[in-house]
């Protein structure tokens, strides 16, 4: 199954477009500038062609998240093998892309923001060829997070996403801009560590067969098989790290409930949390977003961050489904927290980034909320709460860079009355502000909604307590609304553009769509929920069998 | 016509102003006379098709529930619920038929009035195009027959009006009092979504019709009473914040720095109304004990709010806190379980009160132009004690004024007094089962201060002299576009239109359509069925009739002696009782009371946080690298010194060893063979003794 064009799975392409693309930007002369441009745009218009191609091809009917068959789009290959090495036996690591309902959405999200990214680089004037082949790289490295099966390719990606936004922050952004790069990259990749240990314990504890043909078996299917020419191996098959039946007796991630088990769940969750990001671990975001280039923080509060969210999904819960029960209350107390600091911090910001930075991080308090309910609606909304806070969040960065770059501030007090002085740009502000508050018929409040329905189902107090972030967030985004946009404008201001078509470009599509899933969310729901259910399933199956071994 | 058509027709009526919004937004400044043609036209032809979806109903099928449901969302097979779909719908019942007219009438009466009022305005498009969109999400409320679509047009509703309030955005007052409506509504709002969300985890639908038949069938949220009690109340909490109630009320007087139409349509008329409607609505779920806390709290706004009135001197606020009071009504008389007369109240209230702000409009009007000519800019036009004696140039809006204040003071012939009576005699009824006898004296005394201040205003501001004689000269009626309007209106307040007996609704036609429905609630919690309380609700007809008759009458006569025969002082009694006075001027010091501890409290501890944030975990992150910094230089001075010290001594020595071996390196075979023939019997002589 799959589509595939010129022989190569439609996944490789999307995910290496921009690899190509940024080869051919590589070739161009520095000073073919525009040439450069066009080229980024062409190459991440692809993109989203191809994952408009990847939508419509998309079976609602297959769940996926730990079965290799009811994942679509498969491409697989042998990648790495080695026979045989030092103590530890033959490395066998198969390039392994394929999707299921809860990436799928992520990978539309990601083709879309990289593609609105660039229209808005299009005034980045320094070095723009290094600038343009970075971010492509960055595209690569996101797209191919969300389309791994395997732990080794996942890890790959994930670390390459971290280096070219090292540079694009550390190049391209404020006054701050080395601070706040590092502060990044160091934070990161001291998750990417604790990761990559969860990562090599789980490679040591789970072994699979493979047969002369390179096919790789599963334990039980290899005892059905009789065994007959098979080879025991290690592997990074995410799939194969979901089964239970899978894990050697006594190795260190067997069994369930164990100490192991829950410090190696713990390990990745920091990993991930660091990037979602949950408070405590959310300082970086802040200073990494004033620092960041416009376009550059609408990629990081676009996608980056549901990186993290994302993993959790995909990792920690299949593969530790019952540290994840275990611990889903301090989860969801996490998401809390994040939601009702992240708000009462937002509130107090007087720099615009800051406080969308902020922002992010409430908002992405509900995802967590939503996924620590562990049942259909909840976690319904957190994914769904990903793919809007992707599009809402990257709306008010580019509206504060429309700002931004016509006045080189965004001290919240130095603005007024902009509502008269720019009409077009404050009506589209007006949709992002409101979805960002959750008002209905906008897409924020579906997602909100399910997530926290879903959450009071799991966990009522602490549901309960989290939505008065509804009036905090409505707080502090009206506030800055009137102190933007209403009142009279101050004379420096007199001058001021409305946006242009460019802008317009960008901020139009993402409005649009914030309309149209705010009143008919159908067409992303359905792709992601038989995946979702079924992951329902799959934890509410390991709590019954926790409760039984309790018993 | 069959069902059919006629949600069909319904649902056409619910579109068309979002239709005319929708176009106003896009092309408005560009359509002749900025579109507001098209947004009257839209709502003028909803007003008609509601006329007829109500006829039709009323007369066709009078007790069917007429009801179109789609699949909003479908989430197939959940685990732990089985299949789950999330169904939307609309249903019109007579309560949706009655309130669609009322919404489009009012909604279309305000936009006429616009036309003249708003004229010239510097957002006239806008202006229409939102008052479209109020249009629209309020009558998204009223046909919804489930909470997850009540909620969304809620909300709508809520931000229309954040920006009609905002209307002035330049004003800070303006957009300040657009942004507390909107926050306070969205603490109400959290109340509601709570105990939507204990239904929905109950339920799993949010289908009124369903919960019903849930909760009647013995399923209880979390399997107990007091849950349902408290979702019950949680809903309520909606309407407190919408409905203006205490204590969230204090939103309204200040939503008055909107335009005056929208006052009228928006925070008179109708969407605070939307607050009554949800009660309404929602009455089969609620306990005895949740209409008992509901009863208080609507006798507690109706008492201070009507206290507030007395002591305020802008029209509009005068009007703002009669709203807060009568809504304070309405949620009482629900509360008591008079149904019938709450919603009674619901509908005469929206024409008189409408009435009142589009008058109070054209008085404004008026007196802008006066001022305006006379070029006076200090002179506040809204200060009824810079009003007076307008009665003479202002015929048609002093007695439109005087028929609504009439109505709404409860004088027999007018609507106000059918459903007035109908509430007072409710809450007697509820103090006689209950013992709650608070609720009824409450009901009497706010009937009497009603009347008072409410002639207290038609004295001051229509009759007596005006305060600047040369202003007086300036004044005239307002253009027909705005009087015609006020004309509807006042004729819309005569019993006529609502029972054929002037002293009774019950044998009205609306009595007859809306009828208290039948609570879902275990026996044990419920409040006293519909039969017990209408016997004790026949006995106190009469009294209450008097009872009202008599306090109206006290009122009026107690305004018009102090205001117009002066023969009471008011400013003497105003001076004796001074403390009373400022507490009741100064709102009884609840924004004082909530700016400080609420809003304060809550900039202060946001503040706290960003310094908690800045300094304590971003400190350990910085510290945290810091350390490492400093660790690494510790290590790095170790490295030179001891650990590349010893490689460094390592290389030195072996440097002198070689030195020194280096004289074994003589060059001559000789020595070698000497060298090599020892080493090899050294070796011998070693492994032997291994």
């Amino acid at each position: 199954m799959g589509v595939t064009i010129l022989g190569i799975g439609v996944l490789t392409w999307i995910t290496f477009l921009p690899v190509l693309g940024m080869v051919l930007v590589l070739l161009l002369p520095k000073e073919r500038r525009d040439a450069i441009r066009w080229m980024a745009l062409f190459f991440t218009g692809l993109q989203v062609v191809l994952a408009i191609i990847i939508f419509t091809k998309f079976d609602h009917g297959m769940a996926g998240i730990n079965t290799e068959a009811g994942m679509q789009f498969v491409e697989k290959v042998p990648w790495i093998d080695v026979k045989s090495v030092a103590w530890f036996g033959r490395i066998h690591i198969e390039y392994l892309l394929g999707i299921d309902g809860l990436s799928v959405v992520m990978v539309l999200l990601t083709a879309l923001i990289s593609f609105v990214a660039v229209i808005s680089s299009w005034t980045i004037d320094k070095a723009v060829k290094g600038y343009f082949a970075l971010f492509l790289l960055l595209d690569t490295g996101m797209m191919g997070v969300f389309v791994a099966l395997d732990f080794f390719l996942f890890y790959m990606f994930w670390e390459v996403v971290l280096l070219p936004m090292y540079f694009l922050i550390g190049v391209w952004g404020g006054p701050r801009r080395e601070y706040a790069a590092i502060k990044f990259f160091l934070y990161t990749l001291f998750g990417s560590v604790l990761m990559l240990l969860a990562m090599i314990a789980l490679y040591f504890s789970v072994t699979v067969y493979i047969d002369p043909a390179g096919v790789i078996h599963s334990v039980a299917d290899a005892t059905k098989m009789g065994m007959q020419g098979l080879e025991k191996i290690y592997t990074f098959n995410m799939m194969a790290m979901m089964d239970p039946g899978n894990y050697v007796p006594d190795s260190l991630l067997a069994g369930t409930n164990t100490s192991w088990r829950y410090i190696a769940y713990i390990a990745l969750f920091v990993g991930f949390a660091i990037k979602v990001p949950l408070v405590p671990f959310h300082t970086w975001l802040p200073d990494a977003h004033v620092e960041a280039p416009t376009a550059i923080s609408v990629i990081l509060a676009g996608v980056l961050l549901k990186m993290g969210a994302y993993g959790m999904l995909r990792i920690s819960f299949p593969m530790f489904p019952d540290a994840m029960i275990h611990y889903s209350w301090h989860l969801a107390l996490l998401g809390v927290i994040s939601m009702v600091y992240g708000a009462l911090v937002a509130m107090a910001q007087t720099d615009f980034k800051k406080l969308i930075a902020y922002s992010s991080v409430s908002h992405m308090g509900v995802v967590v909320l939503g996924m620590a309910s562990m049942n259909t609606p909840g976690m319904t909304g957190a994914v769904f709460q990903m793919f809007n806070h992707g599009i809402i969040t990257a709306m008010l960065f580019l509206i504060v860079g429309v700002i931004y770059d016509r006045t080189h501030t965004r001290g919240l007090n130095e603005f007024g009355g902009l509502m008269n002085q720019m009409p077009k740009y404050a009506a589209v502000m007006t949709v992002a502000f409101f979805a960002a508050l959750g008002l209905p018929g906008l897409s924020g409040f579906i997602s909100e909604a399910f997530s926290l329905l879903g959450a009071f189902q799991t966990f009522r107090t602490l549901t309960i307590i989290s939505v008065i972030t509804i009036v905090l967030t409505a707080g502090y985004m009206l506030w800055v609304l009137q102190r933007v946009f209403l009142g009279s404008l101050p004379e420096k201001w007199k001058g001021l553009t409305d946006i242009n078509g460019r802008e317009m470009a960008m901020l139009a599509p993402l409005a649009a769509i914030v309309i149209f899933l705010g009143i008919y969310p159908s067409p992303v729901l359905d792709l992601m929920n038989s995946s979702m259910n079924f992951l329902a399933e799959l934890l509410q199956h390991a709590g019954s069998a926790t409760l039984m071994g309790l018993q | 016509m069959s069902q059919e058509l006629l949600i069909n027709l319904s649902i056409v009526i619910l579109l068309l102003p979002l239709f005319g919004f929708a176009l106003l937004i896009f092309f408005g400044k560009k359509l002749p006379r900025q579109g507001d043609w098209l947004e009257t036209m839209m709502i003028s032809s909803a007003l008609v098709l509601a006329l007829i979806v109500l006829f039709q109903k009323l007369t066709l099928y009078h007790d069917a529930t007429l009801m179109l449901n789609f699949t909003w969302v479908d989430f197939h097979n959940v685990p732990g619920i089985g299949p789950l779909k999330i169904v939307l719908g609309i249903s019109v019942d007579n309560l949706a038929a009655i309130m669609m007219v009322v919404v489009t009438l009012i909604s279309a009466i305000v936009h006429w009035f616009s036309i003249g009022y708003m004229h010239g305005d510097v957002r006239y498009s806008r202006y229409f195009a939102f008052l479209g969109f109020f249009s629209f999400s309020m009558l998204l409320i009223v046909l919804a027959n489930n909470l997850l679509l009540l909620y969304v047009g809620w909300e709508l509703v809520g931000i229309s009006s954040y920006l009609l309030i905002g209307h002035w955005y330049e004003k800070k007052s303006a957009s300040d009092a657009a942004i507390k409506a909107f926050i306070v509504n969205r603490i109400g709002d959290i109340g509601f979504f709570i105990g939507i969300m204990i239904l929905f985890a109950t339920f799993h639908t949010f289908g009124l019709e369903e919960i019903f038949d849930g909760i009647q069938g013995g399923r209880l949220p979390f399997g107990s009473e007091a849950w349902l009690t408290a979702a019950g109340v949680l809903i309520f909490c909606g309407a407190v914040g919408k409905s203006a109630q205490f204590p969230l009320h204090v939103w309204l007087p200040d939503a008055m720095e909107g335009p005056t139409p929208v006052s009228a349509l928006i925070h008179a008329a109708t969407m605070v109304a939307a607050g009554i409607y949800l009660v309404a609505r929602t009455f089969p779920i609620m306990t005895a004990d949740a209409l008992t806390i509901i009863a208080y709290i609507g006798a507690i706004t109706a008492f201070i709010a009507a206290t507030i009135a007395i002591a305020q001197n802008d029209i509009k606020r005068v009007l703002a806190y009669s709203t807060v009071s009568q809504l304070g009504y309405m949620i009482m008389a629900f509360g008591v379980g008079a149904y019938t007369a709450g919603f009674f109240h619901l509908v005469t209230h929206a024409m008189f009160k409408a009435g009142l702000f589009l008058g109070s409009g054209s008085v404004i009007y008026a007196m802008h132009n006066a001022l305006h000519h006379q070029q006076d800019h200090h002179t506040d036009a809204q200060d009824i004690r810079n009003m007076g004696g307008l009665r003479t140039k202002m015929p048609v809006t002093f007695w439109t004024f005087t028929i609504y204040a009439l109505a709404i003071s409860g004088v027999p012939l007018t609507s106000g007094f059918l459903s007035k009576d109908e509430i007072l005699a409710g809450t007697l009824a509820f103090g006689g089962l209950t013992g709650h006898t608070v609720i009824p004296i409450i009901g009497f005394l706010v009937a009497g201060l009603t009347a008072f201040y409410m002639f207290r205003l038609v004295i001051l501001t229509f009759m007596g002299d005006h305060k600047d004689a040369q202003r007086l000269e300036h004044i005239h009626e307002s253009p027909k576009i705005m009087t015609v309007p006020l004309i509807v209106l006042a004729v819309l307040c005569f019993f006529i239109f609502y029972s054929f007996n002037p002293f009774g609704a019950t044998s009205g036609w609306i009595a007859r359509a809306v009828e208290r429905p039948d609570s879902v609630v275990p026996a044990s919690v419920a409040a006293a069925p519909t039969e017990t309380f209408e016997e004790v609700l026949h006995d106190s007809h009469g009294t209450a009739m008097v009872l009202s008759l008599l306090l109206a009458g006290v009122g009026i006569f107690i305004a018009f002696a102090t205001y117009y025969w002066k023969r009471i002082n008011a400013d003497r009694i105003a001076g004796s009782l001074s403390p009373i006075h400022n507490f009741l001027i100064n709102k009884w010091y609840f924004d004082d009371v909530y700016n400080g501890i609420v809003v304060g409290g809550t900039l202060a501890w946001t503040r706290l946080m960003r310094w908690f944030d800045d300094t304590i975990i971003d400190g350990i992150v910085n510290g945290s690298g810091s350390i490492t910094k400093v660790t690494s230089s510790v290590s790095g001075k170790f490295d030179s010194i001891v650990i590349d010290g010893l490689v460094n001594l390592t290389a030195y020595l072996s440097g002198f060893g070689g030195l020194i071996l280096r004289k074994s390196q003589t060059g001559k075979v000789q020595t070698y063979i000497v060298f090599v023939v020892m080493s090899v019997m050294v070796f011998y002589f070693v492994f032997r003794l291994v």
